[in-house]
């Protein structure tokens, strides 16, 4: 197995809930993500999904720094991104980088699209020297697939999925190991999702990088992910390798999400085991006692009120999966 | 875009026809003969009270080849120099307030509206207090109060203090709702400093609205200049100003209306001027919305 290039022990971010205006009390905290513990090798994309609301975002935010966690570490080669401040966080930054989920919204449109791939040069001053910097840009466009004439032009100029690309061509700028990926497709059509997934997979195989990729579309996950997490209600509930969580899901949470991908062949339809959840998400701002998925659960029982299921092997399950009575159900296929 | 617009244009050539009178003021009175302080008994009637002279080769209101706008009623001064002197004293102070105001607006708009919490609470408070303050009573109480000299610069100061609040937050509104973008959110995540993203990020897309406030602003200060002026709290005589020439002619306007006309149509046009210029420059920069 190749080296570990970031790890999160017990990742917590809790937002305070407070009241009143000037004498501001705190009275309770909104649990967004508590206690998440995520591995991600070199080269390897780990896919990260759950409904909305679980925290995804939260966790991908806090990765890229844009959040500081309440508790918890981030290490990136050895070091705990939680603790570096100044010059040391912004140059640890330039290894772990971001690309966000709605291309219209995310790039400037008072900048043209050389300076918004050349803004990270800005800001770390010492990666390009000067005069070099206007050649890289045209670099990374080439890399993306778009045509590096197209330098002075500005984002108004182009399509979505060409966005999406200007995008991912500023997240590669400064030569990261690690790209968080939130959500990058699911602002696109679904012919452009295919080429931009596509140019992920090939930069992923050229410049050997690795992905966090959150999203809430199962089959796209499936498609571009090596490992993935199910999260729910701010924690993971079961990790694995792709196949392991599609095919052999033990958690009662993966078995009913799964259950819920619609079924491209009609003849199958009704044919198949679906677990339809009764009541809502709870409150992460109150979350239930013991295994949060309890209250929506139909295996739920006194032990799973009085204990917190921990994420690990279980003696029903080959993979990580955080449910006491952890066991395989197969939702995806027929069952007749 | 803009200068395929009939009305803008004309705006445009009036707003750079009074902006030339008041660069060039010292040559174009030479030109015209008169200077703004010069007394000319010969053109009024000192039997009829100091009415301007007619006949003889001379207009309505004393105009003439001499005097081109005719002569102030009573001292006989020339009233086109006076008007290229009050053009003067107008744009620098509506200019000059402008200036100031957006500068303080836009830096304590962004400051209000990027760094939010205490910060924002107490410009927006001071905010609210300039803007509820009875600001003109206010004016005329501390302009006639403090001493006369140097009025021009208490002038600019006075009306910037209580007109920066009007553009400080539509900046601070505007800043809130960038600053949740995507594309700051982007910024930082590659490190940029506070600088970089408040300079780099947000201001570049607040261009259009300032360029619109100072726009509308201009002919409001001019406005208020004018309106100081008439009520005697601005500019002090013999320094010309417009809005001191009308507050002169009340009492000769059934006599001698054109002296009342002149400056009332001057102040008239450029106040329309900026305004339609301002409406134009807003349905060009902003064409249903940004970008």
């Amino acid at each position: 197995m190749s080296e570990i290039v970031l790890q999160t022990k017990g990742l917590k971010k809790h937002f305070p809930i407070t009241r009143g205006i000037v004498f501001q009390s705190k009275v309770g905290a909104v649990q967004a993500v508590d206690g998440v513990d995520l591995e991600l090798r070199r080269g390897e994309t780990l896919g990260i999904v759950g409904e909305s609301g679980c925290g995804k975002s939260t966790l991908a935010r806090l990765l890229v720094g844009l959040e500081t966690p309440t508790a918890g570490e981030i290490n990136v080669r050895g070091q705990d991104m939680t603790k570096l401040r100044g010059g040391d966080l912004r140059r640890a930054r330039r290894n772990i980088q971001m690309v966000l989920q709605d291309p219209y919204t995310s790039l400037n449109p008072r900048m043209t699209v050389g300076d918004i791939i050349g803004e990270p040069f800005e800001i770390h001053t010492d990666v390009v020297p000067k005069g070099d910097r206007k050649a890289r840009v045209r670099d990374l466009l080439d890399l993306v697939g778009l045509n590096p004439d197209h330098i002075n032009r500005y984002p108004h100029q182009f399509s979505g999925g060409q966005r999406q690309r200007i995008g991912i061509a500023r997240a590669l700028a400064l030569k990261p190991e690690i790209i968080v990926c939130d959500e990058p497709v699911s602002a696109l059509d679904v012919s452009i999702q295919a080429q931009v997934i596509n140019l992920l997979e090939g930069l992923q195989e050229e410049l050997g990088l690795s992905y966090i990729f959150i999203a809430h579309d199962l089959s796209v996950v499936r498609h571009i992910a090596d490992r993935v997490s199910v999260m729910y209600l701010g924690r993971v509930v079961e990790t694995g390798r792709d196949l392991e969580i599609y095919e052999q899901p033990t958690h009662p949470y993966t078995q009913a999400l799964l259950s819920a991908v619609p079924v491209p062949d009609p003849t199958l339809r009704g044919h198949r085991d679906q677990i339809v959840l009764e009541g809502d998400v709870p409150s992460p701002a109150n979350p239930p006692s013991g295994c949060r998925f309890r209250t929506r659960c139909w295996k739920a029982q006194q032990k799973c009120t009085d204990e917190d299921p921990m994420l690990t092997l279980r003696p029903k399950s080959a993979h990580a999966s955080a449910c006491h009575f952890a066991e395989v159900r197969d939702v995806v296929h027929a069952v007749d | 875009m803009i200068m395929r617009d009939p009305a803008a244009v004309a705006c445009l050539a009036y707003i750079a026809l009074i902006v030339l009178m008041a660069v060039c003021a010292p040559l174009i009175v030479r030109i015209s003969g008169w200077d703004p302080y010069e007394f000319d008994q010969s053109a009024i009637d000192p039997d009829l009270g100091g009415i301007p002279l007619t006949g003889g080769g001379r207009g309505w209101g004393g105009i003439s080849g001499e005097h081109w706008l005719g002569v102030e009623p009573g001292s006989g001064r020339d009233i086109f120099a006076r008007i290229v002197y009050g053009a003067r004293a107008s744009m620098l102070i509506a200019l000059a307030a402008t200036l100031l105001t957006t500068v303080l607006g836009v830096v304590f708009g962004l400051l209000a509206g990027y760094f939010g919490g205490r910060t924002d609470m107490v410009i927006s408070r001071v905010m609210e207090f300039l803007m509820a303050f009875p600001a003109l009573i206010f004016m005329i109480a501390v302009l006639s109060a403090l001493p006369a000299d140097d009025r021009q610069y208490l002038l600019v100061v006075v009306i910037s203090v209580f007109g920066w609040p009007y553009l400080a937050r539509l900046i601070r509104a505007q800043t809130m709702s960038l600053k949740q973008r995507e594309f700051v959110e982007a910024a930082r995540a590659s490190g940029a400093s506070r600088a970089q993203i408040v300079f780099v990020e947000i201001l570049p897309n607040l261009r259009s609205t300032i360029l619109v406030m100072v726009t509308m602003a201009v002919p409001g200060y001019i406005g208020t200049e004018a309106g100081l002026s008439f009520l005697g709290v601005g500019l002090v005589p013999p320094n010309p100003s417009w809005g001191q020439m009308i507050a002169s002619s009340v009492s000769w306007y059934s006599v001698v209306p054109a002296y009342f006309l002149v400056p009332g149509t001057f102040l008239a046009l450029l106040v329309l001027a900026f305004m339609v210029l301002g409406d134009r420059v807003r349905a060009a920069v902003d064409p249903g919305g940004l970008l």
